[in-house]
């Protein structure tokens, strides 16, 4: 579904991803778990258009989207969660959401699918007519994953969805990751959280500065000596 | 039905409004110095609803509005006095060129993000002043003689016509990218949202009626100067949109009107203007810091809706 192949991407004169190869298949939840500062983020911007790659290719479904803006590649089914909760504050869960349908035009189904939200996030249903900005901070995540899934995406980007949450709550958030996969959106995960993200992953990457440094199926990477020094607190 | 139902109420409301100042004037009831602030606060109306779209809406700081008025003065003077052309031609002409001064400024530095807008739009502001000031076909420092052809009904049009557009922009689609880059600028781009596009076009359409206000304020007087256009008037719009509450439109027209109303009165004591000007802003800062009318607009008391921010779809 999404080949990467061997991008390098610059901020000024940084060099924030070394030669970078990933894939993504239909279905599947895959992880990209690192440490602060290895890249994870930026990847996920630049699949999404937000930055470009200075060489390299991405394909998706087979076609570049390499240098294309971000409309189109929304338009094209890619939804990217940006990192920290970005909400908009002063307006309300339902206008939030119906911000997240902004390339689409197709008014009845865009209603359907607020309300597939709704049914995925009855916490939102509830606060429907509340400023963003006074919800919780869980609700916000789930305010920010649901806008994304207005744009009714293929391949849906995570960018640590469970940074600052309590531990029920990243359990839940998990829980309903899966819940979307199993509807079938497919899954790039981001996050710093190793423990979870392998626990509900397919496949995952593991990327150092810059570099992809190891990959395999979730189960490899969980039994792998190294990664659990490094990123599963040595267990 | 319900979108074509709130233009006629506005239209309606305008031509009430319209129609007993008119008659104050006619009746002479209202003298040459009433109608005269009455221009005064059109165009300062204009001023601060063109920048409320693009600090309000948009969340674009810009701190130089008085550089697009002043390119509006000067284009619209060059065109009455020097070309001999029709005045509704010279205001035109005003808000063009202003536009294309707002694309020229707005496309290298909406680009980034960050507050290089602020600086930018100062910078352009001091440039303008300069050049008008070196430049002997308008006048240089003596300025630029002006005839009056401004009169409050060409005023009211022009104000009219900055309400409907500004209105309308601001509850459509674009209308709705604009606050969102105001609310979040890296989440409405991931929502696809163009967002240098919009912040350029806001930005252009604010400069636009800021030029057109530029050719109402120089034939509002005979003579027009550079140094009317210094920082000290471009703060002056931005307290208009600051003090009636950033986002809100009302907010910025009530303001307007309200401070233009103090200064007018206080005109002959420029060292006081000031002092009760900060006063006014430092209480407001105090007990209301998000402005006269938050975010909220005079229609949001008369309907039941606590809905602020967005009224998606009805448009005027
Ligand atoms: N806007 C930026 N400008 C310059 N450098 C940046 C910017 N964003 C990230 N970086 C740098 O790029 C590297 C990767 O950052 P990022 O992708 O955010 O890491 P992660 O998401 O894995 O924590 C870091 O060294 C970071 O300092
Ligand atoms: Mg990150």
């Amino acid at each position: 579904m999404l080949k990467v192949d061997e991008i390098d991407v610059y901020y000024d004169n940084i060099h924030a991803l070394k030669g970078v190869s990933l894939e993504v298949l239909a279905g599947e939840i895959v992880t990209l778990i690192g440490a602060n500062g290895a890249g994870k983020s930026t990847l996920l911007k630049t699949l999404s258009g937000l930055l470009r790659p200075k060489t390299g290719r991405i394909d998706y479904f087979g076609q570049s989207i390499t240098n294309k803006p971000v409309q189109s590649i929304v338009q094209s089914g890619i939804s990217h969660v940006p990192e920290g909760r970005r909400v908009f504050a002063n307006m309300t869960v339902a206008e939030n959401l119906d911000l997240g349908a902004y390339i689409r035009k197709d008014k009845k189904a865009i209603e359907e699918d607020k309300q597939a939200v709704y049914a995925l996030f009855p916490r939102l249903l509830e606060r429907k007519k509340q400023l963003a900005g006074t919800l919780s901070g869980g609700e916000q995540q789930m305010l920010a994953i649901g806008r994304a899934l207005m744009a009714k995406p293929k391949l849906l980007l995570l960018d640590e969805p469970s940074m600052g949450l309590a531990p029920l709550l990243v359990k839940q958030i998990f829980q309903i990751i899966q819940e979307i996969n199993q509807n079938g959106t497919t899954i790039l995960l981001v996050e710093q959280n190793a423990n979870m993200a392998l626990s509900i992953a397919n496949r995952a990457y593991v990327i150092e500065t810059g570099n992809v440094v190891a990959s395999g199926t979730a189960k490899e990477l969980q039994s792998s000596e190294r990664i659990k020094q490094a990123y599963l607190g040595g267990m | 039905m319900k979108m074509i139902n709130r233009f006629w109420k506005f239209m309606l409301l305008a031509i009430i409004i319209y129609t007993i100042i008119q008659l104050l004037i006619t009746t002479e009831v209202f003298n040459l110095f009433y109608t005269n602030t009455l221009i005064t606060i059109a165009i300062n109306i204009i001023l601060a609803v063109s920048l409320h779209l693009v600090i309000g809406i948009t969340g674009q700081f810009s701190i130089g509005h008085a550089g697009f008025l002043a390119v509006g003065a000067y284009i619209s003077a060059i065109v009455t006095m020097k070309l001999a052309l029709p005045f509704p031609l010279a205001l035109f002409a005003a808000g063009v060129i202003a536009a294309v001064a707002g694309l020229i400024v707005g496309i290298p530095t909406l680009r980034l993000r960050g507050d290089y807008l602020a600086i930018a739009t100062l910078g352009f502001a001091e440039i303008i002043r300069i050049i008008f000031l070196n430049i002997d076909y308008v006048g240089g420092a003596a300025g630029m003689v002006v005839s009056r052809t401004t009169n409050w009904t060409i005023s009211y049009i022009c104000l009219l016509i900055t309400l409907i557009v500004i209105i309308n922009f601001t509850n459509s689609r674009h209308g709705r990218a604009c606050v969102a880059i105001r609310e979040n600028e890296i989440a409405a781009d991931a929502m696809g949202i163009n967002t240098t596009y919009y912040k350029v076009v806001a930005f252009v359409i604010g400069s636009f009626f800021a030029g057109i206000a530029g050719g109402l304020y120089a034939h509002n007087f005979y003579i027009i100067q550079p140094a009317s256009f210094g920082f000290l008037k471009s703060f002056d719009i931005l307290i208009f949109v600051v003090l009636g509450g950033l986002g809100s439109l009302s907010g910025a027209v009530l303001s307007a009107i309200l401070l233009t109303i103090v200064s007018t009165f206080l005109q002959d004591y420029a060292e006081t203007r000031m002092i009760i000007y900060s006063l006014i802003l430092i209480l407001v800062m105090l007990y209301r810091p998000q402005g006269l009318m938050g975010t909220r607009e005079i229609t949001d008391f008369f309907t039941s809706r606590k809905k602020n921010a967005l009224k998606g779809g009805e448009n005027l």
